[in-house]
């Protein structure tokens, strides 16, 4: 058996870009304080020592000047990840995202590709200034041709991030900053890859399915604990990709239950709990026991520090929403 | 000569490091009273800095950017406003914005999670700008409305930014504009070198970010942004030029100010990781409040008595400071869905009476664990 590392999930990201980059020459990281200061949140600790600094590059502070020469990059035959440094800063990036990553390949019908992997941390919970909170993972998803890849834990963080790494089109990995050393798991030192497009069942359940991801699926497993105290038996399901999104194991749990919650940190208005309850609906109609219940942040601009634990689905809220869903 | 006609390189200064004046350097004409008041401010600003900082390591506020090292452009530009000009600041601007009438508790109340701390009625400056040179469009937007609206009773527009902002499109966008518009804008950049981890040297090949304003047609300046005055007198020109009624050339300037952030970009931040304790050391020789100090000391315009004074009118006005920031009322959880739109929409108020059920049903506690 090989060995393993007890990894909190910012070091399972760390390991996860040095495997790639051991593997792989032409994979390389840029971005803003990534390389001597090792990225603000540490999570290219070491790679500049070990790499160098055509490999970890400290670019001038412009995110569509990151993005779009990533896309040269990327179009001439390297594999760049760049990091903007929250998720919240990725806008100046998104012409060159929209309309250049995500359509390189129809536009040049397959001669150039955009093998890139756009990581930002995103979400909220951590007292951070504003613009530091945003939960945008749908905005992205919506557009074609872009994969979206959210992990929720320090496994799956290394594992989907060599996948998306090694994938052949562009990623948008937005990592969940509010667990990003909240809890270790074991990460094997190899490298590895877990599949994009697949959802994992973090507790199986037959009363009521919850389709999450990122930093919610903690208190959503934790609201499914408290409801089972009475008998109330939900299955958590974490998307993990939620673009492409994995329909069927959205539909084999609701087929098995019949209920569903759906929860998300971002706004409720166009965000993906609506894209997964019309899938319920086009295509599991008649299994249908009670309307999918949506658990969301709300339609506000994401609230500073004072009031955001108001704002972010927590246990209670989802709990509320589960035991709204069986009694119906 | 104008000052803002010098070569870029040739960079601005009134005080040397020890306070004096250098030769051939015009001191601006302002009284002993204005004087002792900029000294007071950048003390205050200091002072305030320190506590904050202190604050944020205590858990009694958040995240926190500190300007220690930045008081001369900070309040020797804000002192050169007139009452009607406007003012557009990054996130870094405390000491400019209590020079612009912001009370201290204000600033401290957002940094400490309150969105009422950007609330700032009656006073001409713009919310805290957090992204990176997102505000310098506005402040050419604003500027050029006032060509517009006001004609020759056009006001000032100054806008702050960090060598960083210098890098992103939206720099280069805003100024473009400036000029082709001829807004009455100044682009009051803080170089303090680093922008978090990256060197000024790592953001532009460029000899000086001054010289970039050549491309827009208008003129730039470096000026010694640890010397209150002669920021004072750089950006009091800018002004004065951006409002004449027939100025020599464009009426916007950017004015770098070269300066050093003594401590980190926030208090998230650890500068030890990428900067020399030396490079620290040597900037802080040229601090700019000693340097203020003893230029009003050999000219008689200040004394022990006087530096007392100032002593314990900066610490008394910020622990008042502090003591209200710290005892303002929480806002209300529904305060979130009130300034969406001018009228919450049938689907917010849905989600707040959906709050408001969940916090009866719950308590605002469990709620909130």
């Amino acid at each position: 058996m090989s060995s393993t590392q007890n990894l909190t999930l910012v070091q399972a990201v760390r390991d996860g870009l040095k495997s790639e980059m051991q593997r792989d020459d032409d994979v390389l990281v840029m971005g803003e304080d990534v390389g001597k200061n090792g990225g603000v949140f540490r999570a290219t600790e070491g790679l500049y020592d070990e790499f160098g600094e055509d490999r970890v590059i400290d670019t001038p502070l412009a995110e569509s000047g990151i993005v779009g020469t990533a896309i040269g990059m990327a179009a001439y035959g390297l594999k760049p990840v760049p990091e903007i440094q929250f998720s919240g800063f990725m806008y100046p990036a998104f012409d060159q995202i929209i309309s250049h990553a995500a359509r390189m390949r129809t536009r040049s019908r397959g001669r150039f590709t955009c093998p890139l992997v756009v990581r930002a941390p995103y979400g909220g919970g951590i007292r951070a200034p504003e613009h530091h909170s945003e939960s945008k993972e749908a905005f992205y998803a919506h557009e074609a041709g872009l994969k979206v890849v959210i992990p929720s834990t320090p496994y799956d963080t290394k594992g989907l991030l060599a996948a998306s790494i090694r994938d052949p089109d562009p990623v948008i990995f937005l990592e969940p900053k509010l667990i990003y050393r909240a809890f270790r798991e074991e990460v094997p030192d190899d490298d590895y890859t877990v599949e994009l497009g697949e959802a994992a069942v973090r507790r199986e359940g037959s009363d009521i399915s919850l389709f999450t991801w990122g930093a919610m699926t903690r208190p959503s497993i934790q609201a499914a604990e408290s409801v089972a105290e009475d008998g109330i038996d939900v299955e958590v399901i974490d998307l993990r990709t939620l673009k492409p999104m994995d329909t069927d194991a959205i539909l084999e749990s609701f087929e098995k239950t019949g209920r569903a919650v759906v929860v998300h940190e971002a706004p409720k208005t166009g965000g993906l709990a609506g894209e997964i309850t019309a899938t319920i609906q086009e295509e599991a109609l008649l299994y249908q026991e009670a309307p999918v219940n949506r658990v969301t942040g709300f339609d506000v601009p994401y609230p500073l520090y004072a009031l955001e634990d108001y704002y972010m689905p927590e246990d209670t809220r989802i709990e509320d929403a589960i035991r709204e869903t069986y009694e119906f | 000569m104008s000052t803002l006609q010098r070569d870029p390189d040739d960079r601005v200064r009134v005080l040397d490091e020890d306070g004096r004046v250098v030769d051939g350097a015009e001191v601006p004409d302002l009284s002993d009273e204005r004087l002792v008041e900029m000294y007071r401010q950048m003390r205050l600003a200091r002072h305030f800095d320190q506590r904050a900082v202190s604050l944020q390591r205590q858990g009694r506020m958040g995240t926190y950017p500190p300007l220690s090292g930045q008081e001369a452009a900070q309040i020797g530009s804000a002192a050169a406003m007139d009452d009607d000009d406007w003012m557009f600041p990054s996130y870094r601007e405390h000491g400019a914005a209590y020079v612009r009438g912001v009370d201290l508790a204000q600033t401290l109340r957002y940094w400490m999670g309150d969105e009422r701390g950007n609330a700032l009625e009656g006073l001409n400056i713009f919310p805290v700008a957090v992204p990176i040179a997102t505000q310098i469009l506005h402040a050419t937007g604003a500027a050029w409305a006032s060509n517009l609206k006001d004609g020759e009773n056009r006001n000032a527009f100054v806008c702050y930014f960090g060598d960083g902002a210098t890098s992103e499109g939206d720099f280069h966008e805003g100024l473009n504009f400036a000029g082709v518009f001829d807004a009455p804008a100044v682009f009051f950049c803080n170089n303090n070198q680093w922008a978090i981890s990256v060197p000024r040297e790592r953001q532009t090949a460029s000899e000086t970010l001054a010289g970039k304003a050549d491309a827009y047609g208008f003129e730039g300046v470096q000026v010694d942004g640890m010397d209150p005055l002669a920021v004072y007198q750089v950006t009091r020109e800018a002004i004065e030029k951006a409002k004449a009624a027939d100025p020599d050339g464009l009426r916007p300037t950017l004015i770098e100010a070269v300066q050093y952030r003594f401590g980190a970009h926030t208090t998230a931040d650890d500068p030890s990781v990428y900067r020399d304790e030396e490079e620290v050391e040597k900037w802080k020789a040229k601090d700019p409040i000693p340097r203020l100090e003893s230029y009003l000391r050999n000219n008689g315009i200040l004394d022990d008595e006087a530096v007392d004074a100032v002593t314990q009118s900066v610490e008394d006005e910020v622990a008042e400071a502090i003591t209200e920031a710290e005892n303002f009322e929480r806002p209300e959880a529904t305060d979130m869905f009130d300034y969406v739109f001018e009228e919450r929409t049938e689907r917010l108020d849905e989600q707040r009476a959906h709050l408001q059920r969940l916090r009866e049903r719950h308590g605002d506690e469990e709620l909130l664990e």
